[in-house]
């Protein structure tokens, strides 16, 4: 493989977000640092951020999305990009697909490029599918030549022969993303950069989808940027794979290994986390202070046997009296599919320290990693949310309750003892 | 891994490119993207609407009734020796086309954030295909013109002296179009960093109607005052449309180089601006 060449190297790659706003947003603002700069005084909302070396500090203003990101994509490589929320992925990818512009570093691209970041970009309504076929394929980067050649495959492909002329505000959804996947599917662009858009359409049209991805790549040899959260499509088509951590290329390789490393990326002491609130907690009604995973005797338990019983407890701190306050814990998978989330009665609350325990002694799941979620509200609105604040480990070592539990997610999320019965009825 | 192959880039993507990029080579790469945005808005308009393509008729034939009564019979302002109707209409069709396509392009931005966000083409396209579809109705109005004037020739006897300076005309076009365009790229550039334009904008392409020949004559304005609407670069087009097709009004040649070094100016500081913001509005939006 080392032998093609590549057709996509990245370097350096790097993007900085302003996360204040500082220039944008009122005239008044810049009338004031234009006014500033003309009496030969500072620009006054300098010193609200961070000024001269704002690349080299972290300031709270200014984050790296991306930092300085390095690698190769060869010829027929379909690569996967996996990473958590906020990891970099989308910078990542609208950098590709040039809808913003990198800070530093550089992307040297071979052939044309492009991207399916959503798919449907640009259909109008009121425009017909045979219409809108070709506008969404010219804003994908075709020229009309090239779609009238592969028109009839598109049509063939999202099966709306019927009504391709009819306007799209008719057609219903599942056609919809059919068409404007089928125009995505057959771009004649060297290199496909395509965000999460096998998320669509029933389950027979997605395996479609998924075949059309690998026959794209396999035979006509392009080369594809995948990302998505749904580890089991990376899996299934990606051969190599990017895990980005925090804005950094944290390591790059086959698919499988970086999967084995994404999912295995437990963070220690996640059992005990003291929330950080920032300078604002004394004028929000209340915040969490501190969230522990402990056992039935109150111990903290970083990693939990498969089977045992756990609780969550939080502490929380009540500014000023409530009318009615709910708390709130959820629980969810770490590719983001909640299990359960759980409130209490909404009630009168004054001033204090709180501390709430959820026990999850009915539900058990298998091993894996679990993300915690908390919540405070007044009932109409979410003063203060915590998502993903602890983490759970549960490890298929059991210290065995009950022999029924099975150790392994082969048989599911949820592996409370269930029982089938079978009787002859005739 | 490397070879002689190694600088051999198709698309090299950097932080900061030239501040004065023309994206031409880009733009004609995407022209079947123009030519299909500009069927859409014109197409897209007349599949809304009962009447459809009469609008683009109907909408300058109640204007120019509404003006003629108000304007000519009521208040008695002079239109010079041709008819009210005429008058009225030539100047509507042009200040329509600017105005349309100045609003329309000064919401490049904030209307296609959408779709900017999502995929990578030469942003121009957007305000070039408004321009475009501006003209194709633009003519449809012309041709009206043109019949409402034949009418008057043939069965009113209207002797309008006309004097053979059609080969003005594509200038004047380009100027209208030039002007609206940078103007509109220019204010949408704006609008992405100060929302409080937008409503400016409408209100203020109203009120500048005022400041150009549409309803009075340049002639008739009392001198003191011709500065005002002789600032408008928008006044030698009109002022030269009408002289061109009606024999009347002025056509000077400073007028028309003022307006022309405008547009020229404009456009420069249009592309520039809107190079700089396209580069980084998808992260302020």
């Amino acid at each position: 493989m080392s032998l093609s060449q590549p057709v996509i190297k990245v370097e350096h790659l790097s993007k900085l977000y302003r996360l204040g706003q500082v220039s944008t947003g009122s005239i008044s603002h810049d009338l004031n640092r234009w006014w500033a700069g003309v009496r030969g005084k500072e620009d006054p909302y300098l010193t609200i951020g961070e000024a001269n070396d704002r690349l080299e500090k972290g300031s709270s203003d200014y984050v790296w999305a991306l930092k300085d990101i390095d690698f190769e994509v060869h010829q027929g490589d379909i690569l996967g990009i996996i990473g958590k929320n906020g990891a970099g992925k989308s910078t990542l990818l609208k950098l590709l697909s040039r809808t913003t512009s990198p800070t530093q570093g550089s992307i040297k691209v071979k052939g044309r490029i492009a991207s399916l970041l959503e798919v449907g970009t640009g259909f109008h309504p009121e425009l017909t599918g045979r219409e809108n076929i070709y506008l969404n394929g010219a804003i994908l980067g075709m020229t009309k030549t090239e779609i009238k050649r592969k028109f009839d495959q598109i049509v063939d492909f999202a099966g709306v022969e019927r009504y391709i002329d009819t306007p799209v505000k008719r057609y219903s959804s599942g056609m919809y993303v059919r068409l404007a996947f089928a125009v995505a599917a057959h771009l004649e662009s060297e290199i496909l950069v395509i965000d999460e858009v096998l998320a669509v359409g029933d389950l027979e049209f997605q395996k479609k989808c998924m075949g059309k991805m690998g026959d794209v790549a396999s035979e006509e040899g392009k080369t594809i940027l995948f990302v998505s959260h749904n580890m089991q499509a990376i899996q299934k088509m990606c051969n190599k794979g990017l895990l980005l951590k925090n804005g950094l290329l944290s390591s790059q390789g086959s698919m499988d290994k970086i999967i084995q490393e994404y999912l295995s990326d437990a963070s220690p002491n996640q059992a005990n986390v003291n929330i950080d609130n920032g300078q604002s907690k004394e004028l929000m009604p209340g915040y969490a202070t501190n969230i522990q995973i402990i056992d039935e005797q109150h111990q903290l338990i970083p990693e939990i046997p498969v089977g045992k019983v756990w609780s969550v407890k939080v502490r929380y701190h009540i500014n000023t009296s409530l009318e009615s306050f709910v708390f709130a814990i959820g629980i969810s998978t770490e590719l983001d599919v909640a299990i359960r989330t759980v409130f209490t009665e909404p009630h009168k609350i004054g001033p204090g320290q709180y501390e709430a325990v959820l026990s999850y002694t009915d539900i058990m799941l298998s091993s894996g990693k679990y993300n915690i979620a908390i919540g405070l509200s007044n009932y109409e609105k979410t003063f203060a949310y915590y998502p993903d604040v602890a983490c759970v480990w549960i490890s298929d070592i059991s210290d065995v309750r009950d022999e029924k539990i099975i150790k392994t997610k082969a048989t599911g999320l949820i592996i409370n003892p269930l029982n089938i019965y079978v009787t002859k009825i005739s | 891994m490397s070879n002689q192959n190694k600088e051999d880039w198709d698309l090299i993507i950097k932080p900061r490119t030239p501040l004065l990029q023309f994206e031409i080579k880009a733009v004609w790469e995407y022209r079947d993207l123009l030519l299909l945005m500009v069927k859409r808005d014109i197409t897209t308009v007349y599949k809304q609407t009962i009447l459809g393509p009469l609008w683009f008729v109907l909408q300058p034939i109640l204007t120019t009734l509404i003006f003629t009564l108000i304007f000519g019979e009521i208040a008695g302002l002079p239109t010079g020796k041709i008819p009210a109707v005429l008058f009225y209409l030539s100047g509507l069709i042009i200040w329509n086309y600017f105005s349309e396509t100045l609003l329309s392009t000064s919401k490049t931005f904030t209307e296609n954030a959408a779709i900017f966000g999502k995929v990578y083409f030469p942003r121009l396209i957007m305000p070039l295909a408004k321009v475009v579809s501006g003209l194709l109705k633009f003519f449809i109005q012309l041709a009206l013109f043109l019949i409402v004037l034949a009418y008057f020739i043939l069965f009113k006897g209207l002797d309008v002296s006309m004097n053979g300076s059609f080969l003005i005309i594509p200038v004047l076009l380009l100027l209208m179009a030039g002007l609206a365009l940078g103007a509109g790229i220019v204010l949408s550039a704006l609008t992405t960093k100060y929302r409080d334009l937008i409503f400016l904008i409408n209100f203020g392409v109203q009120l500048m109607m005022y400041a150009t020949p549409v309803i009075i004559p340049l002639s008739d304005v009392p001198a003191h005052y011709q500065w005002l609407m002789r600032i408008n670069p928008m006044t030698p087009v009109i002022e030269a449309f009408r002289y061109v097709f009606l024999g009347t009004g002025t056509m000077d040649a400073s007028g028309l180089v003022y307006s022309f070094a405008f547009t020229v100016i404009l456009l420069f500081i249009g592309i520039i601006i809107f190079n700089k913001v396209e580069k980084s509005f998808i992260d302020t939006v």
